[in-house]
């Protein structure tokens, strides 16, 4: 009996080891609750490890109390056999079992206040915060939106949202087709996007850095690759990327990206993908117009090198079978030029 | 012995309703890039050069056989501003799709055509703009909108307000129209 006691011990210890390595193996903790960008992160993080060393405390705690008895009863039965008899300590046991019980039932109802509370605390939405983004969810990648009263000062990116560290942010969520959830771990808990309705979620990050998200809601074949980034600059930083955003896309001066936008305009790609200063306007897929100022496509899924973008172009479903980007032919001049093209798109 | 027979009927029918049913719901990930498929012998009007008409061409729409690949059509003929002019099917800029009236034919092989040629009045041709394989999943969509394909593989809900009964809710509208199918000109 003790035997198995402690094989399960073992097994919990190793669970929890493993949880912990897995964690910090990730780099930088990009995508890590126990790496905090931010009060509500920070909050979430307090109320893991307080639940963690609890149940610490109640695991060593019983399996002493385990093996303190196992072995005291086992030098006492010789035959090895569980013997039940009355004894005179019962009416003590009896006492020391319902403070038990009593005691678990207390740290049970603690817990669980403190959870509430870090819930509303993570979920509250104190206002709107001085930066609104629009956060929509397709199937399978981030169209983000930063609305403003004037339109030509609107910022469409996708897959990567800019923040300015120490200043609240609030998202509004919303979907394009089923629900999806936006799950960024260093920066706050899960919110829900639903197809006809608008949620939001406040933040605030303080550490600058890039932090990953990921979708946390199935939401169809590539829902694993439905990931985001969030980059926290400061302000100053987030103004600037903000002015480079809004610009339209430069005219190609270079002969082969000059001809890698006639090949852009006269492809299937502008049946789905917006240039801003160019004649494609569709809104299907994401915005193009800075392509190369994001150093990751096909949501957060492959690098954004020229292999890679290539391959993507002429066989998307190769990197995530069933996305809705369609295979292109193209030659290999083509190919050359468009990309080379889609280089200067900054 | 006679219900072991029973039972091996019964068995066989099973399979055969599991086989019938299984491509119904293919998914074919992988398609083909855009190629460059014409349909120039598709035969889209009552006129026609010379004493014989063109030998009717039957061409197969599989995707038509797959209640995924209809769906797919139905999300493109959103997402491609197809109901921009014909609307949910009742018109607009663009004449109906949910009626019986076949300007162009109501054949796949037809419908293919007018997408990738474009017609005159304002349909624009969308070759080289839409791979081959979205052209057939529009069209077998365009289809299920007067009910022309089976209840099974029409879409039985819409993204959109619902306007008018779902695809699979649609009656069958019988093609008329100048061409009508092919082959089955007088």
């Amino acid at each position: 009996m003790t035997d198995l006691l402690f094989a399960d011990a073992t097994r919990m210890l190793a669970g929890w080891w493993a949880a912990l390595a897995f964690d910090s193996r990730l780099e930088h903790g990009r995508h890590a609750i126990l790496h905090p960008a931010g009060p509500e992160a920070g909050r979430i993080e307090w109320l893991y490890w307080l639940i963690f060393w609890i149940s610490l405390a109640v695991f060593v705690f019983m399996m002493g109390g385990y093996t303190i008895t196992a072995r005291r009863n086992l030098s006492r039965v010789s035959d090895r056999t569980m013997v039940i008899e009355d004894e005179p300590g019962d009416k003590r046991s009896a006492w020391f079992v319902g403070i038990a019980v009593g005691i678990t039932t207390a740290i049970l109802f603690l817990v669980l206040a403190l959870s509430v509370s870090a819930g509303r605390k993570v979920q509250d939405v104190p206002g709107n915060g001085p930066i609104a983004i629009q956060v929509t969810g397709h199937q399978w990648w981030w169209e983000v939106n930063y609305p403003n009263s004037e339109p030509d000062l609107r910022v469409t990116t996708a897959n990567e949202i800019h923040v300015p560290v120490h200043e609240r942010v609030n998202l509004i969520l919303q979907s394009g087709d089923v629900i999806h959830s936006f799950w960024a771990p260093n920066i706050t808990g899960k919110r829900d996007l639903i197809p006809g309705y608008s949620s939001s979620i406040s933040f605030q990050v303080d550490t600058p850095g890039v932090y990953h998200g990921q979708c946390a809601e199935f939401c169809g074949l590539q829902h694993a690759h439905m990931g985001f980034s969030i980059v926290a600059e400061s302000r100053e930083d987030f103004d600037a990327w903000q002015r480079d955003q809004l610009l339209a896309a430069a005219e190609p001066t270079d002969p082969q990206a000059v001809r890698g936008k006639q090949v852009f305009l006269t492809h299937p790609c502008v049946m789905c993908h917006t240039i801003r200063g160019t004649d494609a306007g569709s809104n299907m897929g994401p915005d193009l117009t800075h392509i190369a100022s994001r150093p990751r496509i096909a949501a957060d899924t492959l690098p954004n090198t020229p292999g890679a973008l290539g391959g993507w172009i002429l066989d998307p479903q190769a990197a995530k079978p069933g996305n809705h980007m369609a295979p292109n032919s193209l030659t290999g001049d083509e190919l050359q030029a468009l990309l080379s093209y889609l280089q200067t798109l900054k | 012995m006679k219900s072991s027979g029973m039972a091996l009927v019964l068995f066989a029918c099973a399979v055969f309703c599991v086989l019938i049913g299984c491509r119904r719901e293919d998914r074919i990930l992988h398609q083909p890039p855009p190629g460059n498929v014409t349909l120039d012998t598709v035969q889209v009007s009552g006129l026609n050069p010379g004493a014989n008409p063109l030998p009717a061409q039957s061409v197969p729409n599989m995707y038509q056989e797959s209640a995924y690949a209809v769906s797919e059509g139905q999300r493109l003929y959103e997402q491609y501003n197809c109901v921009g002019c014909h609307a949910h099917g009742g018109g607009g800029m663009g004449p109906a799709l949910m009626d019986d009236q076949w300007i162009y034919g109501s054949e796949p092989a037809n419908i293919f055509a007018t997408i990738m040629q474009g017609r005159p009045n304002g349909m624009p041709s969308f070759r080289n703009r839409i791979p081959e394989f979205q052209v057939w999943e529009i069209a077998a969509y365009v289809r299920s909108m007067s009910g022309l394909l089976p209840k099974d593989v029409s879409p039985s809900r819409t993204d959109e307000m619902n306007v008018k009964p779902s695809e699979a809710s649609t009656p069958r509208q019988a093609p008329t129209g100048i061409t009508g199918a092919p082959g089955a000109r007088k």
